[in-house]
């Protein structure tokens, strides 16, 4: 049976294990509602491993599934529709492989929540899978947006999960009205290419045959030039970059687990998915991807500034996710889809380890998170501090570690369009595996520097916790292999060819300019030695850390151990002149200005036919002149309305 | 079938009309209250039923069905002639489902002189039935009043302590204009030609459709008519009644003015503006749709400053029919369609919040929303109604207002890309507001007053839940409702040529 047409299975198992687990929160046990909520996923897995199959043989061609009508009014015809490639089923593994092993992760991990807060959680974990696989799977720009503020939705619900506490519920807000301030370019981007091209689905608009808009050839049009950056808006709103990055690092209120799934693997990367689906648009707007290039490289540096002085541990990689992100969106900005979404995969396996591995860290701390009060951990909790290094040397993109790979193909086309470019993204890549080896010795080397009720207290994780971390290790270890470039191995970028059918007709319009091979080695050489050499120094500058008592002076660092008080500045800027204009508006405006115009106009009314109870005197003669002007007036009137 | 012959428009009526006769003379409050509950419940089955006898697909002349014509008054060419087309339907339908409702979640509460309370109730859905099914502007106009008329003595007769000063508002506000109106219906008579030999003119609605009124004179004739529409929807700057009124008056006449009577706005703008006034609605449509949406805007910038439960969500209506209004004024296909959905799920979702709020007024005795938090530990199953209900409000996917958002919008931008783009930045705002809300009395540590809240009646719980499956089965297949009223759109828009 062909695979593609159990599909449906894969977002609907996620959607009825979320309504059990909702509905049934206190009457099953919380062992069935983990098995059950890992289940559901796990089955959907399996589905999308035999979708991938599917997807793999030689002649595949993209897929469209319409189930029904969503929206059709006259001409405009939204249908429910799914659609099957490539890269839809890329991302359904992602989702289903690294969401069923958080899953699993979670089971211990929430294990001290209420019987109804378990099945909350695991309600809201399922729900989260469904919306997230109906935004890749959906075959227009409708049902990615059904998807898009599903995930929202329950991004605002996990973040605030522990609602008794304000702080979490502020954060989950911030994430959801940010959010939104993208959602109204994503709309917006919508009605133009309705208004534009009459349709949204992907087939109509991007089929190799027949597209809309596979058939332009016009080079920055002002239409696809305001469409893409609307996109890219919704993009940059949902995968963290400036000016609306703010939220990512208050989304760590949640529960790890959850900051490993959605604010890490999964939903963040949904804005690279967006320009990669609408890659033909985009290729066709080199405006729009110097900007989105532009804003991508200047995110990646300036979150791992950021993430240079942070001592939260949650915090570090939530800045690092910020950056990473960046790093694919450079990618996609030059041209090199293909590269940007490899790096979401190993992104999604190092960087969920690391979370993960975070979250055991902070478990077996009893919550702390501070990494100043952790040192010494790596004796204790063995598993996770390997698996934590392995997943480190792979973000810093060490050889031969996945992220080494993806890093490497995205920088490589960067070099291609603009040295000063890869300069700046080689910066960035040093930085990050400075703050990320800093983490490291912070956290496992050195002196305990906690309290000893703490120190007691810590363990290795039980297995439901560093099984999900071992398989991830190795995913972190080998994942990069299926992407050797070409300067190593000929035709070993496996990668790059299961994906080439979907960035087919982008390469008309993109010109790669080939590197040579000898530059592209001494280039990764050089830079590899370079990021050894960063980390070797910060792993020995922090092995031995102890928090110093000398407050440092300098403005520059204040301001990054203050994110730049950026925080500050949008606070200033937007929310309490917004909040001082509703109340300006209510107490002042409406208040005194129109309702007091109605009052008085009330109070004249009723003063002026105190008055005109004088008129009625009795004498006939004053009627008569009053009904004679009266008369005249209106004659007057019929007189000017003819 | 029932033959050629459908009585259906008038049912809807009388039946409410003589129930509301009999229920001033049952004395018993629970008797009353039941007597209500059934005939409300007998008036949707009747609504039910008539959506079985539609077939405004295959027929889309204007009033194929449900058309009915006595002779009221030859002499001056008025006739009491019911029909229905598409849009009458739908918002027949949106009455008597929520009448059963409103009767339902408020079962529990007591009001003095329940026999007349309840008559006036069932006397405001016959006045409101009545200007869905008119095809007659004097009998539009006879029946507009009759609505106001009663839910004003509702309004200032069961109530906050401040409720008359605040209704007495409401009633001059509406009631100038009805008068306004009164004199533009009577100018537009005037120049109707006879459709019978008894009159030399006729307020049917045809009549009133082929009038002859040179674009000077339409000019004025639609702020008379605007006007009134616009103070019942409201429309910025004729808002200050509502909040006033909102806060003071009990839960069942703000459900029946929230969710019923606004669309007797939004109705008589499609039904009578559109059609009569073309010239006038493509010169001023600009100037109209500014205020809408600056409404929409200064509403929402408003309702995070409430701090009153009933005020918040009567500015939050604000907002959403801020939005509705302008879309009806962009006047294109998507736009309008996107009305007659809003039309139905404004009625619904602001019906859910303020059951919600109802509620949590009972449960706490409060309803200021810095004396609340924390509901959400003590009363889950609330909670979620809570969530799902303002997430539907923020016109989140899958729930129905985003899919008749999402038209609005579209037909905006297809009308005006800054109208459409402004519009738009609604959707962050309701988000910044509902969810304030949300956190403020439902998160956060449970206060004293959650510690001792109540729980929610059965009845309650089954009619928000009632609520929720109609949210969320709009949200994802509003087919039925699209196709019940493309045919009203098509002809409104065939009437509208300037356009």
């Amino acid at each position: 049976m062909d695979a593609i047409q159990l599909i449906y299975l894969v977002p609907l198992l996620p959607l009825i294990g979320c309504l059990i687990n909702g509905i049934a929160r206190n009457t099953l046990s919380k062992t069935m509602v983990g098995i059950l909520g890992s289940a559901v996923v796990f089955i959907s897995f399996c589905i999308s491993v035999l979708i991938f199959f599917e997807v793999s043989k030689e002649g595949f061609v993209t897929q469209n599934i319409h189930y029904f009508n969503f929206i059709h009014v006259s001409k405009l015809i939204i249908p429910f529709e799914f659609q099957v490639d490539q890269l839809t089923s890329l991302f359904l593994l992602i989702i289903t492989g690294v969401g069923f092993l958080i899953h699993v992760y979670s089971i211990s991990y929430m294990k001290d929540e209420t019987q109804s807060g378990f099945g909350r959680y695991f309600s809201y974990l399922n729900l989260f899978v469904f919306s997230m696989l109906i935004l890749v799977l959906g075959g227009n720009y409708v049902v990615m947006y059904i998807g898009w503020e599903g995930v929202s939705l329950c991004s605002y619900l996990l973040i605030g999960f522990w609602f008794k506490d304000h702080e979490n519920n502020d954060a989950g807000k911030k994430a959801f009205i940010m959010n939104r301030i993208g959602d109204v370019g994503f709309l917006l981007a919508i009605f133009w290419l309705i208004s534009s091209y009459g349709t949204i689905s992907y087939h109509e608009l991007f089929n190799a045959q027949s597209g809309i808009i596979t058939a332009l050839s016009a080079i920055n049009s002002p239409v696809i030039v305001g469409i893409t950056l609307l996109f890219f808006l919704g993009a940059a709103a949902k995968s963290a970059q400036i000016p609306l990055y703010t939220w990512l690092p208050d989304a760590m209120a949640g529960p790890t687990p959850v900051s490993a799934l959605i604010h890490a693997a999964t939903m963040v990367t949904a804005g690279i998915y967006m320009i990669a689906r609408s890659n033909i648009l985009y290729s066709l707007a080199p405006v729009t991807l110097a900007v989105v290039a532009g804003i991508g490289l200047a995110t990646a540096i300036f979150a791992a500034i950021i993430a240079l002085k942070q001592n939260d541990i949650k915090k570090v990689l939530a800045y690092s996710t910020v950056s990473q992100l960046g790093y694919m969106f450079l990618g996609l900005g030059v041209g090199a889809y293909s590269a940007a979404v490899f790096h979401v995969m190993t992104h999604s396996f190092f960087k969920a380890l690391l979370f993960l591995a975070a979250g055991s860290v902070i478990h077996a701390m009893g919550g702390e998170q501070d990494m100043t009060k952790m040192g010494g951990l790596g004796k204790k909790m063995k598993v996770t501090y390997i698996t934590f290094f392995i997943a480190t040397l792979a973000i810093a993109g060490i050889p031969p570690f996945s992220g080494f790979f993806s890093k490497d193909e995205i920088l490589s086309a960067t070099f291609a369009q603009s040295p000063l470019l890869y300069v700046l993204g080689v910066g960035g890549a040093l930085l990050t595996a400075f703050y990320m080896f800093r983490a490291l010795a912070m956290t496992f080397k050195g002196k305990f520097r906690g309290t000893a009720e703490q120190e007691r207290h810590i363990h290795e994780s039980p297995a439901t916790m560093a099984v999900p971390l071992i398989i991830l290790a190795i995913l972190s270890t080998i994942g990069g292999f299926i992407g050797i470039p070409e300067v190593f191995i000929k035709n070993a970028n496996k990668f790059d060819e299961f994906l080439s059918p979907v960035f087919a007709h982008s390469t008309r319009f993109i010109t790669e300019n080939k590197v040579p091979h000898q530059t592209d080695l001494i280039l990764i050489i050089v830079s590899a030695v370079l990021m050894i050499i960063v980390s070797i120094w910060a792993y020995t500058t922090f092995k031995n850390y102890t928090p110093s008592t000398v407050v440092s002076h300098n403005g520059f660092v204040k301001a990054i151990k203050n994110k730049f008080y950026v925080d500050e500045a949008y606070e200033m800027l937007f929310v309490k002149p917004y909040r001082a204009l509703g109340a300006f508006l209510n107490n002042v405006f409406d208040k005194k200005g129109i309702d007091g115009i109605v009052n008085g106009v009330g109070r004249s009314v009723n003063y002026g036919s105190r008055q005109l109870r004088l008129l009625q005197s009795g004498q006939v003669g004053s009627y008569l002149l009053l009904m004679v002007i009266g008369l005249l007036i209106l004659f007057i009137i019929q007189l000017f309305t003819k | 079938m029932l033959g050629t012959y459908y009585t259906f428009p008038e049912l809807l009526i009388w039946i409410p009309f003589i129930t509301g006769l009999i229920a001033i003379f049952i004395k018993n409050g629970k008797s009353v209250k039941m007597f209500a509950l059934l005939s409300s419940i007998a008036t949707l089955v009747i609504s039910v039923i008539s959506l079985c006898y539609t077939d405004v697909a295959n027929h889309p002349e204007f009033f194929y069905y449900n058309n009915v014509s006595y002779v009221w008054m030859p002499y001056i060419g008025s006739s009491f002639s019911v029909g229905l087309d598409g849009m009458g339907f739908l918002l027949t339908f949106l009455t008597s489902f929520s009448y059963p409702l409103i009767f339902a979640a408020t079962y529990k509460s007591e009001f003095k002189n329940s026999n007349a309370f309840f008559a006036l109730m069932l006397f405001t859905q016959a006045g409101i039935m009545g200007v869905f099914v008119a095809t007659d502007a004097l009998l539009f106009y006879f029946f507009w009043e009759l609505a106001l008329i009663p839910i004003y003595f509702l309004c200032s007769r069961w109530g906050g302590e401040k409720r008359i000063h605040a209704t007495f508002k409401f009633f001059v506000y509406t009631f100038l204009g009805s008068l306004l109106m009164l004199v533009g219906i009577i100018f537009v008579y005037v120049h109707t030609t006879a459709v019978s030999g008894d009159s030399a003119h006729s307020f049917s609605i045809n009549a009133f459709y082929n009038a002859v009124l040179s674009p000077g004179q339409q000019d004025w004739l639609f702020w008379l008519f605007f006007i009134a529409f616009a103070v019942k929807i409201p429309i910025f700057p004729f808002h200050t009644w509502q909040p006033d009124v909102y806060e003071q008056s009990n839960y069942p006449s703000v459900m029946v003015l929230s969710g019923l009577m606004v669309k007797m706005g939004a109705f008589g703008i499609i039904r009578w503006i559109l059609p009569i006034f073309p010239a006038a609605v493509a010169k001023y449509d600009h100037l109209v749709m500014v205020l809408c949406l600056i409404g929409l805007i200064y509403a929402s910038c408003i309702a995070l400053y409430q701090n009153d439960l009933k005020r918040f969500v009567a500015w939050t209506s604000i907002a959403h029919l801020g939005l509705m209004s302008a879309a009806i004024f962009a006047a294109n296909n998507l736009s309008l369609q996107g009305v007659m959905l809003e039309m139905l799920n404004h009625g619904i979702n602001i019906l859910a919040l303020w059951i919600v709020v109802d509620i949590i007024e009972k449960k706490t005795g409060v309803r200021k929303i810095s004396e609340l938090s924390g509901l959400a530990g003590k009363s889950p199953a609330l909670a979620i109604f809570l969530v799902i209900i303002a997430f539907a409000n923020i016109a989140l996917p899958l729930s129905n207002s985003f899919v008749s958002e999402f038209l609005m919008l579209n037909g905006l931008f297809d009308f005006n890309t800054w109208f459409g783009v402004f519009g738009t930045l609604g959707i962050i705002l309701s988000a910044v507001y509902m969810l304030s809300m949300v956190q403020k009395t439902f998160f956060g540590k449970a206060n004293a007053l959650a510690e001792q809240a109540k729980k929610m009646s059965t009845g309650q719980g089954i009619v928000l839940f009632v609520l929720v499956i109609a949210i969320l089965f709009l949200g994802i297949y509003p087919e039925p409702v699209i196709h019940l009223t493309q045919s009203t759109v098509t002809d409104i828009l065939n009437r509208i040529p300037l356009k």
